[in-house]
C-alpha cells in the first residue's frame, strides 16, 4: 500500500472516530438535570445526592417547554428551565435531610407531579423535635363534608365587624381563630344581640385580626403561583386546567367538587371549614384527586399566609 | 452566449484532477454528517437548539436550495460525504485505483430499476413524515445514519454510486434541477470519445475510476445524472473533459421525454405548495395532521398529499394538452412538456424556503456555539435571541421568484412545445394557475 493510501486511510479513520467519540465522550461527561412535562417523565434524574455545608452546582435543562426549579421549604428564588438551553445554578444546604425539587412553571395538566428530591447527607446532628400539624393534633377528618346549610346575605366586612365587636365574649387569638371555622364563630355569637348579618362581620373582623397585609400579600403570590392554574386566578375554581382536572379525576368521586378544584369563592363550603382543616387539606393534598400536596414544598408559615388569603375571597378586610 | 471552459484555468483544472483537495472535503463533510447524526440522537431535543436540525435543515437546506442547486447543478453531490465509505469499502482504496480491487458482489443495478422511480418514493416517504422529521432530533439522526448506511450496504452489492443514482431522496431533485444551473461537465470533442480505446472514463484506468454516477461522458447532453464526482477529469488520457460555464437551463432547450422525470417535477412542485401551505400557512388543522404520523388525520394529510401530487397536478396539466393538436402521442408529450415546470419548481422551492431559512437562521448562531445543548457557548453566540432576519425583503424576493420562475417557465414551455410542434398555451395558463397559488400560499 502506497504511503499517501495509508495516511489518507488513518485521516478519514481518524475523523470518524473523532466526530463519533468526540460528541458521545463531552455528553457522558456532563451531567443534565432534563425537564420534562410530567407525562413524559418529569425531572431525569429525579432524586440528587448532595453533601451539608457544599456547594451543589445543578445544570439544569428543558427538553420541551418552559418549566421552572425551586425547592421547597427553602428561601430561594425559582429559576426558569428553558428548551434547550442550559441554566446553572448553585445550592448549599445548611442541614442533612431530604429536600424536594419542584417545577415552579405551568408546564401542563400534570405540573405539580414534576417533583423530585435532594437527598442531602452530612455529620448527624441531634433531631430538632417537630410537632404534629395542627390539624393532626385536633383530629380532624378533613375528608369529611364541611358544607354549610346558610350563608351570609351579604359578604361579611372586618370594617363594619370592628363596630360590634367591642365586650363580645370571643377570644381574639391564633388558636381560637386557627381551630374554628367561620360558622362555628358565627355560631357561637348567637347568644349575643347582633343580627346574623352583624354576626358575619364581627367573624370577617376576627379573621382579619389574625393576618397582616404581609400575610395576605404573601398568599396571594403564593396563590398566583402554585394554585391559580387549577383553582383560577379569583379563587372560583376556573383555572386554565379546571376543566381537564375534572375530565381526570372526576369520574366516580364522590365529594362535592366532583372532581374539579374548589371553588374558594363558595361560601357554603369555605365558611364551614377552619383554618386547621384548610392546613390539612394543603398540607396532604386532594387524595385521588388533582390537588397535590404541598407539605414538602411550603413552610408552616406560608400555608398560614396562603389560608389567610384563601379566606379574602369570603371577607370584606379592607375598604 | 457561448460557454466558459473553466477548466482551462491551470489551477482549476489541478485541484480537480488532484484527489486530496475533494478528499479534505468529503472528510471535513463527513465528519460535520457524523456530528449531526450524534447531535440529533445525544443532543438536546429542543430541535430549534439542536445542532443536527439547525444545521441539516436551515444551514444546509438553504445553502443546497438557494445556491447549490441553482447554480452549481449538482455542486452539493460533488463534495456529499454519504458516499466516501461505501466507495473506500468498494474500490479498497480512497486515492487512487489498488492493483488489487476487493471482491465485493459488485453487481448491475436491475435493469428495471434504472430509473428515478424509487428516488421520488423515498423523496415522498421522507416528505410525508417531514414534519417530524424536521422538528424532532433523534428523528433527523436515525434518517441521516439510515442514509449512510444504506449507501454503504448497497456499495457491498451493486457497483459504482447505486444509492446516490437511483435511491437518494436529495439526489433526485437535485439532478432534476441541476439542469438549471450554469455548470456543466462535458466533453469537449464527442469524436474523440467514439474513438477512445477502453473508454477509461466509464470504465476507469490507473489514474481512477470508472464512473461513480453509470454515465459515459462522452454521450452527456444533461446534467441530471452526472454528480460530478471528477473521476473521468482524472482518467480521461485525451484530456477531453471540461468544466464549462453555460447560459442558464442550457439542458432544458432539449425536453426530456422520460415520465419518471416529468413525475419528479410534479411531486417537487406539488410538494413546495403543501408545504408553503401546511408548515407557513395558518391553518392549525393541517399543521396537527402533518405531525401526528400514524392518526388518521395524518393518513388523511398523506392521501390529499399524494393525491395533489399524483392525481390533481398531473391530471389538470394532462387536461390542459389533452386537446391540443401534435404528432407526438400523448405520453411523450406529458414529459416533455413536464420540462416547463422544472424552472418553476426550483422557484417555488427557492421562495418557500426563503421564508423559513430567513425566520429562523438567528438559530444557526445559537447552535453554533452549544451544538449539544450542554450550556457551552464556543463564540459568544449561544443566547442569541430568535429574530426573523430581513424580514423587509422576504416578500418582494417571493415574488421576484415566483413570478421570474413562471417567465421562465413559460420561455421554457415556448421551447418545448415548439419541439414538439404543439402550443405551449394549456402549459403557461397550467403554469400562471399554480404560481398563483403559491403566491396566495406564501404571501
Amino acid at each position: 500500500m502506497k504511503r499517501s493510501e495509508l495516511i489518507s486511510r488513518i485521516l478519514i479513520i481518524v475523523a470518524i472516530v473523532g466526530a463519533i467519540g468526540a460528541p458521545l465522550y463531552i455528553w457522558a461527561r456532563t451531567s443534565l438535570i432534563h425537564a420534562k412535562v410530567a407525562e413524559d417523565g418529569g425531572w431525569n434524574p429525579d432524586i440528587i445526592h448532595a453533601n451539608a455545608g457544599e456547594p451543589l452546582t445543578l445544570h439544569l435543562t428543558s427538553d420541551d417547554v418552559v418549566h421552572g426549579f425551586a425547592v421547597g421549604q427553602m428561601d430561594m428564588q425559582s429559576v426558569d428551565v428553558l428548551p434547550g438551553k442550559v441554566t446553572d445554578l448553585t445550592l448549599t444546604f445548611d442541614k442533612p435531610g431530604i429536600y424536594t425539587f419542584f417545577c415552579t412553571r405551568w408546564c401542563g395538566l400534570n405540573h405539580w407531579r414534576m417533583r423530585g428530591t435532594i437527598e442531602v447527607s452530612g455529620p448527624s446532628s441531634t433531631p430538632e423535635p417537630v410537632s404534629p400539624p395542627l390539624y393532626v393534633s385536633l383530629g380532624l377528618d378533613i375528608d369529611a363534608p364541611h358544607s354549610l346549610p346558610v350563608v351570609p346575605a351579604q359578604k361579611p366586612s372586618a370594617i363594619r365587624g370592628q363596630q360590634f365587636s367591642t365586650n363580645l365574649p370571643i377570644s381574639q387569638a391564633a388558636d381560637y381563630y386557627r381551630t374554628h371555622s367561620p360558622f362555628q364563630i358565627f355560631d357561637e355569637l348567637s347568644n349575643t344581640s347582633l343580627t346574623e348579618s352583624q354576626r358575619w362581620d364581627v367573624v370577617a373582623y376576627i379573621w382579619r385580626l389574625n393576618t397582616t397585609k404581609e400575610s395576605l400579600a404573601n398568599g396571594q403570590k403564593l396563590f398566583a403561583q402554585n394554585c391559580a392554574a387549577c383553582h383560577g386566578e379569583k379563587g372560583a375554581g376556573n383555572g386554565v386546567f379546571a376543566d381537564k382536572v375534572a375530565g381526570n379525576f372526576g369520574k366516580g368521586m364522590s365529594n362535592t367538587s366532583n372532581g374539579r378544584p374548589v371553588d374558594f369563592t363558595d361560601a357554603k363550603r369555605m365558611l364551614g371549614a377552619s383554618p386547621a382543616l384548610l392546613q390539612g387539606k394543603i398540607l396532604r393534598g386532594g387524595m385521588g384527586t388533582g390537588m397535590p400536596s404541598w407539605g414538602s414544598i411550603f413552610t408552616e408559615e406560608q400555608i398560614w399566609d396562603l389560608i389567610a388569603y384563601l379566606y379574602s375571597f369570603q371577607f370584606e378586610y379592607h375598604q | 452566449m457561448s460557454k466558459i471552459e473553466l477548466t482551462r484555468n491551470p489551477v482549476i483544472k489541478n485541484a480537480l484532477k488532484n484527489r486530496y483537495p475533494q478528499l479534505t472535503v468529503f472528510i471535513v463533510m463527513l465528519v460535520g454528517y457524523i456530528f449531526a447524526i450524534f447531535s440529533g440522537l445525544i443532543g438536546t431535543p429542543v430541535g430549534s437548539r439542536n445542532f443536527g436540525i439547525v444545521f441539516v435543515w436551515i444551514a444546509w437546506w438553504a445553502i443546497l436550495i438557494l445556491v447549490a442547486v441553482p447554480f452549481f447543478g449538482r455542486g452539493w453531490c460533488a463534495v456529499c460525504p454519504i458516499p466516501l465509505p461505501g466507495e473506500w469499502l468498494q474500490r479498497g482504496a480512497v486515492l487512487s485505483p489498488p492493483d488489487k480491487k476487493p471482491k465485493w458482489l459488485n453487481l448491475r443495478w436491475p435493469k428495471f430499476m434504472r430509473n428515478i422511480w424509487l428516488q421520488n418514493i423515498s423523496f415522498l416517504l421522507l416528505a410525508l413524515f417531514s414534519s417530524v422529521l424536521l422538528t424532532t432530533p433523534n428523528i433527523t439522526g436515525i434518517v441521516l445514519a439510515a442514509m449512510l448506511f444504506a449507501a454503504i450496504g448497497l456499495s457491498t452489492i451493486f457497483e459504482r454510486r447505486s444509492f446516490c443514482r437511483y435511491l437518494c431522496p436529495v439526489g433526485g431533485f437535485i439532478g432534476l434541477y441541476s439542469q438549471v444551473a450554469p455548470i456543466e461537465l462535458r466533453v469537449k470533442d464527442k469524436q474523440t470519445c467514439v474513438t477512445c480505446v477502453g473508454k477509461p472514463c466509464y470504465n476507469g484506468n490507473e489514474n481512477g475510476y470508472g464512473c461513480s454516477w453509470d454515465v459515459f461522458p462522452g454521450g452527456l447532453t444533461k446534467n441530471t445524472y452526472c454528480g460530478l464526482c471528477m473521476e473521468c477529469i482524472r482518467t480521461c488520457p485525451h484530456d477531453n473533459i471540461a468544466i464549462n460555464l453555460r447560459p442558464f437551463s442550457a439542458d432544458l432547450a432539449k425536453p426530456s421525454t422520460r415520465i419518471d422525470e416529468a413525475f419528479k417535477a410534479f411531486i417537487m412542485l406539488g410538494s413546495a405548495m403543501i408545504y408553503a401551505g401546511v408548515l407557513l400557512g395558518p391553518w392549525g388543522a393541517f399543521k396537527d395532521a402533518a405531525y401526528h404520523v400514524g392518526t388518521s388525520a395524518w393518513f388523511i394529510y398523506a392521501i390529499i398529499f399524494l393525491a395533489i401530487i399524483f392525481v390533481i397536478l398531473p391530471g389538470l396539466f394532462t387536461l390542459g394538452i389533452l386537446k391540443s393538436k401534435s404528432i407526438f402521442p400523448l405520453k411523450q408529450r406529458f414529459a416533455s412538456l413536464a420540462t416547463a415546470l422544472i424552472p418553476l419548481g426550483l422557484m417555488f422551492w427557492v421562495a418557500f424556503s426563503l421564508s423559513f431559512v430567513l425566520t429562523n437562521a438567528s438559530y444557526i448562531l445559537a447552535s453554533l456555539s452549544d451544538p449539544l445543548g450542554l450550556g457551552w457557548n464556543l463564540f459568544g453566540t449561544a443566547n442569541v435571541a430568535w429574530r426573523p432576519m430581513l424580514m423587509a425583503i422576504l416578500a418582494p424576493a417571493q415574488i421576484l421568484a415566483l413570478v421570474g420562475g413562471l417567465i421562465w417557465s413559460a420561455r421554457t414551455a415556448q421551447k418545448a412545445a415548439n419541439e414538439i410542434r404543439t402550443s405551449s398555451i394549456p402549459i403557461v395558463t397550467f403554469c400562471f394557475i399554480v404560481t398563483s397559488v403559491m403566491l396566495w400560499l406564501l404571501l
